[in-house]
């Protein structure tokens, strides 16, 4: 192990802000990245449910009155 | 082949002569940019010597994009374009033939006038030579390497954006090299590696570019 | 020989390749998760000091990954483009569109870690480095190409039209680097360059190895995962996709 101490590691010889400024950001990012397109893949596939869940409803009321239509 | 690239550029510039108020308008707007620089930065005659080259040649850039949505837009429009890639000669070659009459459309005035802003700059005598023999080789490689743009983004929207955002980069080089002979013309360093670049990239842009655009526009066409 | 070519073209159909990509995707983060402790402990606990930079040179064990990783997956997206364009796969371009936005990321991540870099080291953000300019026009290509891709709606047009964008671009990036670099030479008097790393020891190389190896992982667990949800949204009307997502129901 480097470092004497948490607050040495902290500081990082003075220039702590640049590196952690650093590590912050890319850390951020690197974790903003796969959870957008978590979200984004959450959200597609329940616009697709939806859409075929539509689809579907709408192709048993058009085989109902067909078949309504055919009883008269 | 010879007869071909000059039958398109012969129409190409009858179609432009027919709307010379766009050539005139791209001219203006090279000359406006170049003359709101000394406003802008003042008007001390040695910083104005030293942002010449830079200043010129980005205006160059940019009057150059203004052109390049019309390169295949009106051919898009009329169904010209897609004769032309259903016949028998390769497309490339039609392309070749549109770079060279837009060039003359649209580069040939810029290098025209580049003296005459570079005297606005203070620019001595050699320096304004070299300047205009950059742009004289550089500009046909803007118009080349444009092309690939310009059919990129055919018929899609937002147009005239999105083909700055895809050509600008590629331009670069272009830029430092044209811009860089003028720099060392006035440093002293002579242009002459300067130049040979710039014409090396004048040469890969005019005839390699045709063929990747060529097949930018089989797949707008499709 | 010409069973695994079958195959191979078996793998480039989205039906296929999407439970695939599943099953490998947390495999891709464990191992991305591995290099990346392994790889931060030695950079930020276990690498001594550096003699001329300090502590602040630790910031390589992120930026180099960082400016790697941008540059190998341009020509990764360069390379599934020539693919879509020869042997007209539709897999082809769903992986170069899934791996632009990775790229993107990573210059900027280059940038933004560079700029932190040289506070410390040169007193100023940002230096107009022949590395750091090249960086920059990278990311203006990774914004051109998405930018086309996300202007065109048939998804079979911009695919094509961003594999010849990418080619187009990776025909260029070497012109652009030297003429960035010779630019530099001629114009930089007096600030540092880049090329001049610190002497490295056996330890920081392996630190930025074992970094630049989570990158990695992480950037293809990433890239399976969007390319994932573009063959859902672009193969909707498909009947597998259709059973798949009754499945889940």
């Amino acid at each position: 192990m480097h470092w004497n101490s948490l607050a040495d590691f902290l500081a990082m010889g003075s220039h702590g802000l640049y590196v952690w400024g650093s590590v912050a950001v890319m850390a951020l990012l690197m974790l903003a990245e796969p959870t957008l397109l978590l979200q984004g893949r959450k959200r597609l596939i329940a616009r697709l449910k939806r859409q075929y869940r539509a689809e579907r409803s709408e192709a048993r009321l058009k085989s109902q009155t067909n078949t309504g239509r055919s009883r008269d | 082949m010879l007869i071909l690239i000059r039958a398109v550029i012969g129409r190409d510039l009858r179609l432009a002569m027919r709307r010379q108020a766009d050539i005139v308008a791209a001219m203006f707007f090279f000359i406006i940019v170049v003359s709101l620089f000394p406003l802008g930065v003042g008007p001390e005659p040695d910083q104005l010597r030293k942002l010449a080259p830079g200043v010129l040649w980005v205006a160059a850039l940019l009057a150059t994009m203004l052109s390049l949505p019309r390169l295949f837009a009106e051919d898009h429009r009329d169904g010209t374009l897609e004769q032309l890639a259903l016949a028998p000669q390769p497309l490339g070659l039609v392309v070749l033939g549109k770079v060279i009459a837009h060039w003359l459309v649209a580069g040939l005035p810029l290098v025209l006038l580049a003296p005459v802003l570079g005297i606005q700059f203070d620019l001595a005598g050699d320096a304004l030579a070299v300047l205009t023999l950059s742009l004289l080789i550089g500009t046909p490689a803007l118009s080349g390497i444009g092309a690939i743009g310009a059919a990129l983004t055919l018929g899609v929207r937002g147009g005239g954006v999105l083909l700055s955002l895809l050509v600008l980069p590629l331009y670069i080089p272009v830029l430092i090299f044209g811009a860089g002979a003028v720099d060392a013309t006035v440093s002293g360093l002579g242009p002459q590696a300067h130049l040979s670049l710039l014409g090396a990239l004048a040469l890969g842009g005019v005839f390699f570019a045709p063929w990747p655009t060529a097949a930018a526009l089989r797949v707008a066409l499709e | 020989m010409s069973n695994r070519v079958i195959n191979w073209f078996r793998y480039a159909s989205p039906q296929t390749f999407y439970p695939l990509a599943g099953r490998l995707i947390p495999w891709f983060w464990a191992l991305a998760a591995i290099f990346g402790v392994a790889g931060l402990t030695i950079g930020f606990l276990v690498a001594p000091t550096d003699a001329q930079q300090g502590e602040g040179y630790r910031i390589i064990f992120l930026h180099v990954p960082a400016s790697w990783m941008s540059m190998f997956i341009y020509l990764v997206m360069a390379f599934w483009a020539a693919m879509g364009l020869a042997f007209n796969t539709r897999l082809s371009g769903m992986m170069a569109s899934a791996l632009a936005p990775t790229g993107a990321l990573f210059a900027f991540l280059s940038l933004w870690t560079g700029a932190l870099w040289g506070k410390p080291m040169w007193g100023t953000w940002w230096v107009w480095d022949a590395r750091l300019t090249s960086e920059l026009i990278l990311l203006f290509l990774y914004i051109g190409f998405i930018a086309l891709q996300a202007a065109i709606d048939d998804p079979r047009r911009a695919d094509k039209a961003g594999a010849i964008l990418a080619l187009v671009g990776v025909v260029n990036i070497p012109i652009i680097y030297f003429s960035v670099k010779w630019w530099n030479t001629l114009h930089q008097g007096a600030s540092v360059s880049l090329t001049k790393a610190p002497s490295m020891a056996a330890l920081m190389l392996w630190g930025m190895l074992l970094c630049a190896l989570a990158c990695w992982m992480y950037s293809i667990a990433i890239a399976l995962m969007r390319v994932r949800t573009i063959m859902l949204e672009r193969e909707r009307h498909t009947d597998w996709v259709r059973a798949l997502l009754a499945e889940k129901e």
